[in-house]
C-alpha cells in the first residue's frame, strides 16, 4: 500500500470536517464535524505507526478515542443547558459575550 | 512523481489498495453527506458509515485493537450520545431549514485552502513511499506492553480526563 493513501484520505476528511465546523449552526452538527477531525488525526497516527514499524502511534490512537468520548460527553451536556435556557441551539445566537 | 491515487502497482498489495479505494470513496461520500445534510439525524446515521469505515481502515492498516475500541465507542456509545443529544434538544422530526451558518460559502475556500496545502505538503513528503506487508498477530499483547510501562502516565491521566468528563457532564445537565 502506498503511505500517502492513509494521509491524503486523513488530510479529506479533516478538511470535511473543518467545512462543517465553519459551516454549521446547529451545536450538534459542530460536534459531529469535530469528530470527523479527530477521525482523521487517528487515521494520520496510524499511518506514521505502519510506516515506522513501531506501535507508539497505536498508544496515541487510543488515547484520542477517549479523550474524544470525554469531548463529546462534556458538550452535549452543555448544547442540552443552552437548550434548556434558550430553547435554540443555534451557535450565532449566544452572542451575549460579544464585546 | 507518480499518481497518488493509482491503486494498482507492481510491488504492491492490490487487494489492500482496492479495499481501500472503496472504503474511501464510501467515507467521503459519507463525511460529506454529514455535513451538508437537511436533516440533523440522517447527519449522525451517516456519521456512523464513516466511523464504521474507519475502523475498517484501522483494520487494513493492522491494528486491529483500535479498530474494535473505535467500534466499541464511537459506533456503540458515542453515536448514542448523539441521537439523544438531537433528540432531547429539537422539536420536530424531519428536515430543517436553518442549520447553516449565514456565511456558510467561506468554509468552502476555506477547507480547499487547507486541502491544497496539506496535500502538496503530503505528496512532496510521501510521494513513492510504500508500506510493506503489515506484521501479523500480537499487537494487542504489544499495546498493553507499551500503555503499562512507558505510557503508564498518562493512562493515569486519561482516566482522570474521563472521571472528570463524567462528573462534570452530570453536573451540568442535571435538573436543579
Amino acid at each position: 500500500m502506498f503511505a500517502v493513501n492513509f494521509f491524503l484520505l486523513a488530510a479529506v476528511l479533516f478538511c470535511i470536517g473543518v467545512y462543517g465546523v465553519i459551516a454549521r449552526r446547529n451545536a450538534v452538527l459542530v460536534l459531529m464535524s469535530v469528530e470527523l477531525i479527530l477521525n482523521s488525526v487517528n487515521l494520520n497516527l496510524l499511518g506514521f505507526s505502519l510506516i515506522n514499524g513501531n506501535i507508539d502511534g497505536h498508544v496515541f490512537a487510543l488515547y484520542i478515542i477517549a479523550v474524544a468520548a470525554a469531548e463529546v460527553g462534556v458538550g452535549l451536556a452543555m448544547v442540552m443547558l443552552v437548550y434548556r435556557n434558550r430553547r435554540s441551539i443555534a451557535l450565532d445566537d449566544l452572542s451575549e459575550m460579544k464585546g | 512523481m507518480m499518481v497518488p491515487v493509482l491503486l494498482a502497482a507492481s510491488e504492491v498489495n492490490v487487494a489492500l489498495n482496492v479495499a481501500f479505494g472503496v472504503l474511501a470513496v464510501v467515507m467521503i461520500g459519507a463525511a460529506l453527506f454529514v455535513v451538508t445534510t437537511k436533516n440533523v439525524v440522517h447527519a449522525a446515521l451517516w456519521l456512523v458509515i464513516v466511523l464504521s469505515g474507519m475502523a475498517a481502515q484501522y483494520l487494513l492498516a493492522a491494528a486491529e485493537f483500535v479498530a474494535v475500541s473505535q467500534v466499541l465507542v464511537y459506533v456503540g456509545a458515542v453515536m448514542v450520545l448523539f441521537l439523544f443529544g438531537i433528540m432531547l434538544t429539537r422539536a420536530q422530526i424531519g428536515a430543517e431549514g436553518n442549520l447553516n451558518n449565514p456565511g456558510w460559502a467561506l468554509g468552502i475556500p476555506v477547507a480547499l485552502l487547507l486541502l491544497g496545502v496539506m496535500g502538496w505538503a503530503i505528496i512532496d513528503l510521501f510521494g513513492d513511499q510504500t508500506i510493506e506487508e503489515a506484521p501479523g498477530g500480537a499487537s494487542t499483547q504489544a499495546i498493553s506492553d507499551q500503555i503499562l510501562s512507558p505510557y503508564l502516565a498518562p493512562f493515569l491521566a486519561i482516566t482522570f480526563v474521563l472521571l472528570a468528563a463524567a462528573i462534570g457532564a452530570i453536573v451540568l445537565a442535571r435538573k436543579d
